[in-house]
């Protein structure tokens, strides 16, 4: 009997890229539903619209590039750039502000470097910076929880499409009634104005650690993050390296002086640290390939991010923080190469 | 009776494996009966082909030598059985994946009488070890784990190196494989008697025993035939059931806790790694007199009727072993022999068992199904290398054909054990990049070398030329010299003989 002839190992790989990106998908749904559950439904049609034109941009893009559309689209990376991309926007967002950063992270920052796997920055990062800076006031419009005990009333779902679709804002709501600064924010402007951090602390959208509502947000993306971890989808280097890199520079200035130093667990808390930790930073892609790599990548993320916060004109630094240590990866990758097995001191060693 | 210990070396990586172990060992050894023909090859080991001291038409009987070793690194191949020689001409073999090579055609007469056993040395006890090893180098004997590594040479580079710790590998680590597992169920004294042996050829006093974890009956069986042997030199060592813990610098690792250097050799650790079949093989030759004519080999996977371990002669056609299991399934598409991770992928079943056919796998479906897409850097495959490289990286410097990054990056120290393959999210081929890498990077080193005896060679010519042409102008000088001193009459003289000379 004659045989086709394969190429060794002949076993199934038990994994697949589409896979991976559904499960970071999946367990990014605990942190949408306490985000839409504390900011209304904002989030969900940011990222319908992020979708759209993620998802469009790629399909576009292949075409343009000669390579097959269908099953470029299948691997599901657009939608976790643009799910990623929508977290990182306030609930109330015009869509083409959307639309422009969705573009710009599929297009420029992803194809025009090669597409999938070739990219030096993140997308979901590349395409927020691009609207943060293009669209500032757009970028500033922030909620405030729905908390019960805080005086507020949230747009319903058809005022939050109106005003995404249209950009202004139906009558009877106005701009300062809705608008309130990020828990960052608030912290920035009073230790600015010269207040203590416990008067800060004091205001009515603070919490126990970070802002009302964000901290369980926070809460909710970790339990996706921990999910993750144990699945072995991401590993714990970048995680741990960009909490660390953000809280040991925070604890140690918090333990000098608490008064004009937030402490660890709102650094935790507030903005986007823990999306970063586990979602944002852990993009293969982008990041550090070796172990001790993905340390130092993390910790770099980290520590920019505390500098952002404390020195910054920015409230949040995470995006700044991704792009530049985005940079540093050929030379974090050269120099982290693990000791190859039969190398080195421990090589032939009998006393072993 | 001694019991397994567990302390061990660490190994980076690896994979749990589905085993498919249990298929095969349902029940036990079957013996197959001697096939009407049997192919031996004349190159089943590492090293330079045997050279056939036989033509066809001529009778041999079961034992006898019929192609001996060449080379410093070879082995000699024995008559499978009693019978005829027919032809010595190319067949499919298993080594060049069905392509064929030189093979040694028997036609079995049906009666499987042996030749008289040569004489063998005494007792162990009072045979020197140069004759043992010498008499190991007639045996045909080699590395039965699937390297067939002629284990004389290898035994005599040992005792040059001087090393101190013996590894008796019965981990069988790769899914589907269990013909060592048969072996140390059904013969653990074979394998400890041989594993005396070949202490008494090195000089050593340490062995270890290591068998995975997975293999219950067989640790009992071996554990027993230590405890009847009462000999102390040996420990038994249970691994844990991880690919590629057997793989023979992982073994070491886990066993001595000692690290191979790279490029380098287990003795260049001090140890020396043999296969349990290859311990058997040697106490059959050296005290029973049986050169390496059969061997157990695993046929299974879920392309055939039967699964099974079965003792066979070397030489039977594959397509026989199958047959004999029940025969392929319907679902049979790829025959592989060797096991799922670094098996060799045959395009007929018409190559024969050699030596080195520790198993024969029928498989029903291609490699992957998904599509393959770009490398995402996940780093999966760094975590799971045994050697600590970065499979991702060295895909990447492959295809960028980046000679220097691939060597700094260690794609000379990759076992091609298949594990980044399995775990790769995007499907990559990445075994096959790198094996053909590594094909290429020698190629280089080859045309490198090539250039560089061709530049000597040039350079040699240029400066004999040189010289040539010195010597040359050096005698004409000379001999204008000696004209214009032999003054007028001595010029007219010259001119008158070349005259003639033209005139002639």
């Amino acid at each position: 009997m004659e045989f086709e002839r394969l190429e060794a190992p002949y076993g199934r790989p038990s994994t697949s890229v589409d896979r991976v990106m559904l499960e970071v998908l999946l367990a990014l749904v605990p942190a949408t539903a306490a985000y839409t559950w504390f900011f209304g439904p904002g989030l969900i049609l940011n990222m319908l619209v992020a979708t759209l034109f993620c998802t469009g941009g790629e399909a576009l893009l292949l075409s343009l590039r000669g390579k097959p559309v269908a099953a470029g689209l299948s691997d599901y990376t657009a939608v976790v750039t643009a799910v990623l991309l929508a977290f990182a926007l306030p609930p109330l967002t015009p869509w083409w502000v959307t639309a422009s950063g969705s573009l710009f992270a599929i297009v420029v920052a992803k194809h025009l470097y090669g597409g999938l796997g070739h990219n030096l920055f993140n997308p979901a990062m590349a395409g927020y910076v691009v609207i943060l800076v293009s669209f500032p006031g757009e970028m500033a419009f922030w909620l405030a929880p729905g908390m019960g005990d805080i005086d507020y009333t949230h747009p319903t779902l058809l005022q939050t499409a109106g005003y995404t679709l249209t950009g202004s804002l139906p009558a009877g709501l106005a701009y300062d009634a809705l608008a309130r600064a990020t828990p960052l924010d608030l912290m920035q402007s009073g230790l600015a104005d010269m207040r203590t951090v416990a008067e800060v602390r004091a205001l009515p959208l603070m919490g126990d650690f970070g802002g009302r509502g964000w901290e369980w947000i926070g809460n909710f993306i970790a339990i996706g993050g921990g999910w993750l971890l144990l699945r072995k989808v991401i590993r714990w280097q970048i995680p741990l390296g960009v909490i660390l890199g953000l809280l040991v520079p925070a604890t140690l200035m918090y333990l000098v002086d608490a008064g004009s130093h937030p402490s660890p667990g709102f650094h935790l808390f507030s903005g986007a640290t823990l999306l970063c930790a586990f979602f944002i930073a852990t993009d293969p892609v982008s990041a550090a390939t070796s172990p001790a790599g993905r340390l130092v990548y993390g910790v770099g993320i980290g520590l920019i991010i505390y500098a952002v916060r404390r020195w910054g004109a920015y409230a949040d630094g995470v995006a700044f923080a991704v792009l530049f240590m985005n940079m540093l990866v050929p030379l974090i990758d050269r120099y982290t190469q693990p000791r190859i097995v039969g190398h080195g001191s421990a090589a032939g060693d009998r006393a072993g | 009776m001694s019991a397994p210990t567990y302390d061990l070396g660490t190994l980076h990586g690896g994979l749990r494996l589905d085993a498919h172990k249990g298929a095969s060992t349902r029940m036990p050894m079957q013996t197959m009966p001697i096939p009407e023909r049997l192919v031996l090859p004349l190159d089943q080991h590492v090293g330079e082909a045997a050279t056939p001291v036989v033509a066809a038409g001529d009778r041999v009987l079961r034992g006898q030598l019929i192609a001996r070793q060449s080379g410093a690194i070879g082995a000699a191949v024995h008559a499978s059985t009693s019978g005829t020689v027919v032809a010595i001409e190319p067949r499919p073999v298993a080594r060049r994946h069905g392509d064929p090579a030189p093979c040694i055609v028997l036609e079995s007469d049906g009666e499987d009488r042996a030749v008289e056993p040569a004489k063998t040395p005494g007792s162990p006890g009072e045979t020197r070890p140069e004759q043992l090893a010498a008499r190991i180098l007639d045996g045909g004997i080699v590395g039965l784990g699937g390297a067939v590594f002629p284990t004389a040479a290898k035994l005599a580079d040992a005792r040059s190196a001087g090393l101190d710790t013996l590894i008796l590998n019965g981990v069988e680590c790769e899914p589907w494989i269990s013909c060592d597992d048969t072996l140390m169920r059904e013969r653990a004294d074979a394998i400890v008697a041989g594993g005396r042996l070949l202490l008494e050829v090195l000089g050593i006093d340490t062995a270890y025993l290591a068998v995975e974890s997975d293999k219950p009956e067989a640790l009992d069986a071996l554990a027993d035939a230590l405890g009847r042997s009462g000999d102390e030199r040996f420990r038994l060592k249970q691994v844990p059931t991880i690919y590629p813990s057997g793989a023979e610098d992982q073994l070491v690792q886990l066993v001595a806790n000692r690290e191979v250097p790279s490029g380098g050799l287990p003795t260049d650790a001090g140890c020396l790694v043999q296969n349990v079949g290859t311990a058997a093989a040697v106490y059959d030759w050296i005290e029973r007199g049986e050169p390496l004519i059969s061997r157990i080999t695993t046929v299974t996977g879920p392309g055939v009727a039967n699964p099974m371990n079965v003792l066979v002669r070397l030489g039977t056609p594959v397509a026989d072993v199958i047959a004999f299991a029940g025969g392929y399934t319907d679902a049979a598409r790829h025959l592989v022999i060797g096991g799922s991770m670094t098996g060799k992928s045959m395009s007929t079943d018409r190559v024969p068992v050699v030596k080195g056919t520790n198993c024969i796998l029928v498989l029903t479906e291609a490699r992957s199904s998904g599509a393959v897409r770009a490398c995402i850097r996940c780093g999966e495959c760094a975590a799971v290398c045994p050697i600590r490289l970065l499979p991702q990286q060295l895909h990447w410097f492959a295809a960028a054909d980046d000679e220097s990054a691939l060597r700094e990056h260690g794609l000379l120290d990759c076992i091609e054990c298949g594990c980044c393959d399995l775990v790769c999210p995007s499907h990559l081929p990445l075994t096959t990049t790198f094996r053909s890498a590594k094909a290429r990077i020698r190629e280089l080193e080859d045309e490198k070398a090539r250039a560089r005896r061709a530049r000597r060679r040039f350079e040699a010519r240029r400066e004999r030329l040189a010289r040539e042409e010195e010597t040359l102008s050096a005698d004409l000088d000379r001999q204008k010299r000696v004209a214009k001193s032999a003054g007028a009459d001595a010029i007219a003289e010259i001119m008158r003989r070349k005259r003639r000379q033209d005139d002639d």
